[in-house]
């Protein structure tokens, strides 16, 4: 078996303990709850019965092991169970839910690429000014939180000049323009601080590549500094910048919950928000179980992709 | 002021000679900053014009004005005393959950480097666990779980923050162990704990204060941003956080109700921003902490 095969295998291997992990922690958040859970979440009118029927309902009535290995073997056939207050499948909920999460994380990532990159080269390669713009640029996309530039940006956007909606959604199947629109506010807001990270790390792995012996080479040759970027110095840089924009992925779906709240978005993170509040537990578990799993699998697959692009990770030769 | 010689003899090697100026004047920035800003929160009750919570029912959404600097918000409480006592708690809040969670992590690190074998797997492994869940969401899990409040917030975020810490803490332990000195002491008989108290610790501190500083500046926004979701710090007690979700509806009729809270967790986070980042350049240039 070849090496790189043996790398993809072992990195799939390697998903099962997580997400055994995982599993464990979202399905200790119900049990965890101190005092009893069950009555919390009924409130203080619940009766006798109510609460003896949910207890059985959501099988808190069994041993521990026992609880987990039916919720598990639940999960697996597709049987999330139900929202308490609406009553609604879960599996339907999150079905309408995450699609308007993945919009949003993908659309900020997408854009927080298309400027953190460029003007990272740019910082890495350009003058004294430049350098500074950009170092300027980063220190403030770090320090502002992402949800006081979103109510900054309806301030200048909706309030002094009208452009956009200042909150609500549309479905992309419905109106795509409409969808467009709704969505440019709630995604500049996660992107421009997202957009500082990928600035960073761009300028430093491009800075360290061009440091090295075959660039200066390459640059004795007489090769421009435009292929040197664009053929060398990027391809040799781009595994450190998959890997933080993978992580990053974690930080955009962790900043959802806030932005959709503040923007009325009707995604995951705002159900999870208004399930704590209503002491909604299964609800709480499945959307946090929903976005830790797409966390996961893009960490695969960013790792997946690092070894693709740096085939020394996948020999297992880098140091 | 300290001198650098020149370089005398050997390959000419080309300094940047601006790096240490900057990093120094970096950290002195951000603690003038931050002093400033923690007097302004500690003394609160002494230099606020008027009480956090009291009501003016004439001064609802009021402008700002000579007796209100920041105008009134939604009930005609003043604003500038609200941030004042709001960054009072986002402080506190953020300060103690990255203090809790360096003084664990550091003997774990320490334990996992200096050990290595299967306790280091033993505590790396049980860490890795936590980061199974970005930030947020683990906060969120925690605050599922235990219910809002400003010690919950903390204590989540100490959780956040553990394992992180312990990593840093355990590279720069496994660089300082390989240390001739430390294996001295060893051969003098020096037992364990003697030689990680007194030899290993206090050399591997540099970069996990480093990251401490970096993470509280995260801490600041995580604190603003559960208590944005009313998942923090609870009414009546100001929040930063709280006094932005406060404004949210009125935002286009009383902007200063949203844009002053908003300016004083930038410019808390600034702080700690730039006191990391100089710290950094100065004491971790081979960027253990990263």
């Amino acid at each position: 078996m070849s090496s790189r095969l043996q790398f993809v295998i072992r990195r799939i291997l390697l998903t099962v303990p997580v997400l055994f992990a995982m599993s464990v922690i979202v399905f200790l958040i119900i049990r965890l709850v101190p005092g009893d859970p069950v009555r919390t979440m009924l409130g203080f009118r619940a009766t006798a019965a109510n609460v003896i029927e949910l207890r059985h309902r959501l099988g808190l009535d069994q041993n521990l092991l026992q609880q987990y290995v039916n919720w598990i073997s639940a999960l697996l056939r597709g049987d999330l169970g139900s929202d308490i207050v609406s009553h609604a499948p879960l599996s339907e909920l999150l079905a309408q839910r995450l699609p308007v999460t993945f919009e949003l994380t993908a659309l900020s990532m997408l854009l927080a690429i298309a400027i953190g990159i460029p003007l990272g080269i740019r910082a890495a390669t350009g003058g004294r000014w430049v350098k500074r713009l950009t170092e300027g640029f980063v220190v403030f996309g770090i320090s502002i939180p992402d949800f006081w530039l979103g109510i900054m940006l309806v301030l200048i956007f909706t309030g002094s000049l009208a452009l956009l909606p200042p909150s609500g959604y549309v479905s992309f199947a419905v109106d795509p323009l409409q969808n467009l629109r709704y969505m440019t506010l709630p995604v500049l807001t996660l992107a421009i601080g997202e957009a500082a990270y990928i600035l960073r790390t761009t300028r430093s792995a491009v800075t360290s590549v061009l440091d090295r012996p075959h660039m200066i080479f390459l640059r004795a040759k007489g090769i421009s500094q435009r292929r040197m970027i664009s053929g060398h110095a990027l391809r040799n840089a781009a595994p450190a910048i998959v890997t933080v924009i993978g992580i990053q992925v974690g930080v955009l779906l962790g900043g959802a919950i806030i932005v959709e709240t503040l923007f009325a978005l009707p995604g995951v993170g705002r159900l999870i928000v208004t399930a704590i509040n209503q002491r909604n537990y299964p609800t709480v578990q499945m959307g946090i179980l929903a976005i830790a799993a797409t966390f996961i699998v893009v960490s695969l697959i960013t790792d997946l992709l690092v070894g693709w692009l740096d085939p020394r990770v996948a020999d297992g030769s880098a140091t | 002021m300290t001198t650098i010689a020149p370089p005398t003899g050997g390959p000419i090697v080309r300094r940047p000679r601006s790096k240490p100026h900057t990093s120094t004047r970096f950290v002195i920035t951000g603690v003038a900053i931050l002093g400033v800003l923690a007097v302004a929160a500690i003394a609160a009750p002494l230099i606020a014009p008027h009480g956090p919570e009291t009501v003016e029912v004439s001064r609802v959404l009021g402008a700002p004005n000579l007796q209100h600097p920041f105008g009134s918000d939604v009930l005609g409480r003043d604003v500038l005393s609200r941030v004042l006592y709001g960054l009072r708690t986002s402080l506190l809040v953020s300060l103690t959950a990255v203090t809790v969670a360096t003084v664990i992590a550091v003997p774990f690190g320490l334990a996992a480097g200096y050990f290595g074998g299967r306790v280091d797997t033993a505590i790396s492994r049980t860490l890795d666990m936590i980061l199974v869940l970005p930030a947020m969401l683990l906060a969120i899990t925690f605050i599922a779980i235990l219910g809002p409040g400003s010690a919950v917030a903390a204590l989540a975020i100490a959780v956040i923050y553990l394992p992180i810490l312990a990593r840093v803490m355990r590279s720069s332990t496994l660089v300082i162990t390989r240390n001739e000195y430390v294996l001295g002491a060893r051969a003098r008989g020096a037992g364990h704990l003697r030689v990680l108290v007194h030899h290993v610790a206090p050399n591997a501190l540099g970069p996990v204060i480093v990251q401490a500083s970096v993470l509280s500046a995260f801490a600041l926004q995580l604190e603003a941003g559960l208590s944005f979701l009313g998942l923090g710090t609870q009414p009546p007690t100001p929040s930063l956080g709280g006094m932005l979700a406060d404004g949210r509806d009125v935002l286009i009729q009383a902007p200063w109700v949203e844009i002053f809270p908003g300016i004083a967790i930038v410019i808390a986070v600034l702080s700690f921003t730039l006191i990391g980042e100089g710290l950094r350049r100065s004491f971790d240039p081979r960027g253990v902490a990263e």
